[in-house]
């Protein structure tokens, strides 16, 4: 069975020069901070907020003789991430130190996975409309260390240093530079966040600096792509310049279009990008060089003598493999093939687990699309209005469900469909019971709807000829008489009915 | 491989050592000494050998994903040079 659905790939986005057309090319490395109670290497915990330097054991201070121990819990979420994204999973692995000096990191170097990575080639759909989406390949995953964090404006003449996140355990996914834009760039990480967050490995929350990415973006003239592609030779490619720790979509785009016109800019001038590190200025929406970092870029990788190689076994990965939960592709397929939602819905319904989840419960038993539409038109944009999240809905998957059923069953009409959400939204109760207590039940009795037809036509001649004049007017007579009716009427049968009685 | 007393200076710097000009020379001369004796092992035929990362074979010891340290801040910042409000605090570094 199909486990995604068919897609086509979008055009690459392309800026004008002052004189040629210029492709982007990006490729990613997103920082996943993993959702586990301990450090990668410590027992110190990774709440965040607490005490500055309270989460430290002696190990993340890198006190001496002090040795890492790897936490089991953490090489599972890093294994489990790649099988969410059909990856290579690397029974042998290592770690390596990777050295650079920082006041936030007390090692002296990061413990990371240079030569061995635990997870090796996978892929991702980037979604951008409904039936395009971008294929971006994952080129490795490891596990490493995230650093501490530097305070620079408590005091004019000294940083501040915490080290509440140093050690913390962090997956380093590469992806291929298979990026076209900015907003495939946005939409790549809002996709790894979705699958991560399904997963239930990293929490995604980019505010916190939980999720975060590095970014890289190359320029080049339009043919020069697909040269690189065919040959894997990266020289058909422009230089390419990383833009250090975004954890913001809106400014991963501006930051991509500001690099990628500057380096048009210097090309076209006949000039040669330098490879190097910038950073965002969200103030000013420019990048600049981060120099100092430049002589930091000798990294004198060597694997770390402190831990013996990491070899996990087949079965274990075949246990966690048996474990996965039905991942966003999967399940917007199922939606799209069994509910007969659109794509569009589907991938509106499958954002989150929760979302999916309520959608499932309101759908048991009845009409999907009819589910579909309640959930995200009146449900979605009533929590809105009450900035209330899908988990605190006072209005439960049954009760909703409960209403689309009295509506495909023709009980009632849209129109007191809405108000009754309105009154099990604000109330409470049973759907169903509601609307016998209240008398809302759609009148489908044909006499009753019969008489408050001939009652209006009898009370308005004038229309009536109006009507036999030009009978788009006869819409006026089924306002009437729903309006008599209370909306209870069936509409259908109103509609017939006016059009028979008025012999058009 | 031969270390000039350039690569010494840089691999000083880079260790954060403070190491006088004219003691460089000697340091290049001491480094190269060392790589010399190194470069003997290359001599030795790994061919088909596995490398050993362990004396005894033993798997990689692994924790259980707990919370059982932390907490002791006074501790940490105990051989802080300069520590304020729980903070180690360095001279300035901005990027």
């Amino acid at each position: 069975m199909l486990d995604h659905l068919e897609f086509t790939s979008p055009e690459p986005k392309t800026i004008a020069g002052a004189t040629d057309d210029w492709e982007l090319v990006i490729g990613m490395e997103i920082h996943a901070q993993v959702a586990s109670k301990a450090k990668l290497f410590s027992g110190a915990s990774t709440q965040f907020g607490n005490e500055p330097n309270a989460n430290v054991a002696f190990v993340d201070a890198a006190m001496p003789g002090m040795l890492p121990v790897i936490n089991e819990y953490c090489v599972e979420q890093a294994v489990r991430t790649g099988l969410g994204l059909k990856a290579q999973i690397n029974l042998f692995s290592a770690f390596d130190r990777k050295n650079y000096f920082y006041p936030d990191l007390p090692q002296g170097y990061q413990i990371s996975q240079l030569y061995h990575p635990i997870v090796g080639e996978g892929e991702v759909i980037v979604d951008m409309a409904p039936g395009v989406a971008r294929l971006v390949r994952i080129e490795r995953i490891h596990l490493e260390q995230d650093a501490g964090k530097s305070i620079h404006d408590m005091d004019p003449n000294m940083s501040f240093v915490d080290l509440n996140r140093t050690g913390v355990a962090l997956m380093e996914i590469v992806s291929r530079p298979d990026i076209r834009g900015p907003e495939e760039a946005a939409a790549y990480v809002l996709k790894m966040r979705q699958i991560l967050r399904y997963l239930g490995t990293c929490d995604g929350n980019m505010q916190n600096g939980n999720m975060r990415a590095d970014v890289n973006v190359s320029v080049c003239r339009k043919g020069q792509y697909e040269k690189f592609a065919a040959t894997g030779d990266f020289s058909h490619l422009g230089t390419r310049c990383e833009i250090k720790n975004m954890n913001s979509t809106r400014f991963i785009q501006l930051a991509i279009d500001y690099e990628a016109r500057r380096q048009i800019a210097i090309l076209e001038d006949g000039g040669e990008i330098d490879q190097e590190t910038r950073l965002y200025d969200a103030d000013k929406n420019e990048t600049r060089s981060m120099r100092s970092k430049e002589e930091a870029h000798d990294y004198r990788y060597f694997p770390d003598p402190d831990l013996l190689p990491l070899e996990i076994e087949q079965a274990w990965v075949d246990d966690i493999k048996a474990s996965l939960p039905e991942l966003p592709d999967d399940k917007k397929a199922r939606f799209v093939r069994d509910f007969g939602l659109s794509e569009y819905d589907a991938g509106v319904l499958t954002a989150d687990t929760a979302n999916a989840a309520f959608f499932e419960g309101v759908a048991a038993g009845t009409d999907g699309k009819l589910a579909a539409n309640w959930v995200i038109n009146e449900l979605f944009g009533r929590l809105k209005k009450d900035d209330a999240e899908i988990e605190n809905s006072p209005v439960s998957p049954a009760q909703l469900g409960g209403i689309v059923k009295l509506i495909k069953a023709g009980d009632i009409s849209g129109k007191i469909a809405k108000d009754l959400f309105e009154i099990v939204y604000t109330e409470g109760g049973d759907p169903a019971e509601i609307v016998e207590a209240r008398g809302m039940k759609q009148v489908t009795d044909t006499g009753a709807i019969e008489a408050a037809v001939d009652a209006v036509i009898a009370d308005n001649p004038a229309q009536v000829e109006k009507a036999k004049a030009n009978p788009k007017l006869a819409g006026w007579f089924v306002g009437q008489v729903m309006k008599s009716t209370g909306g209870k009427a069936n509409p259908a049968a109103v509609n017939a009915l006016v059009m028979q009685k008025l012999g058009l | 491989m031969s270390i000039d007393i350039d690569t010494a200076r840089r691999v000083a710097k880079l260790a954060r050592i403070r190491v006088a000009e004219e003691r460089l020379p000697a340091l290049a001369e001491e480094f190269n000494a060392v790589l010399g004796f190194i470069e003997q092992l290359g001599e030795v035929d790994v061919e088909g050998v596995e490398p050993m990362t362990s004396v005894t074979p033993q798997r990689l010891y692994r924790r259980s994903d707990g919370v059982t340290d932390g907490n002791q801040q006074d501790k940490i910042l105990k051989n802080a040079p300069d520590a304020r409000e729980g903070f180690f605090a360095v001279p300035k570094v901005v990027e």
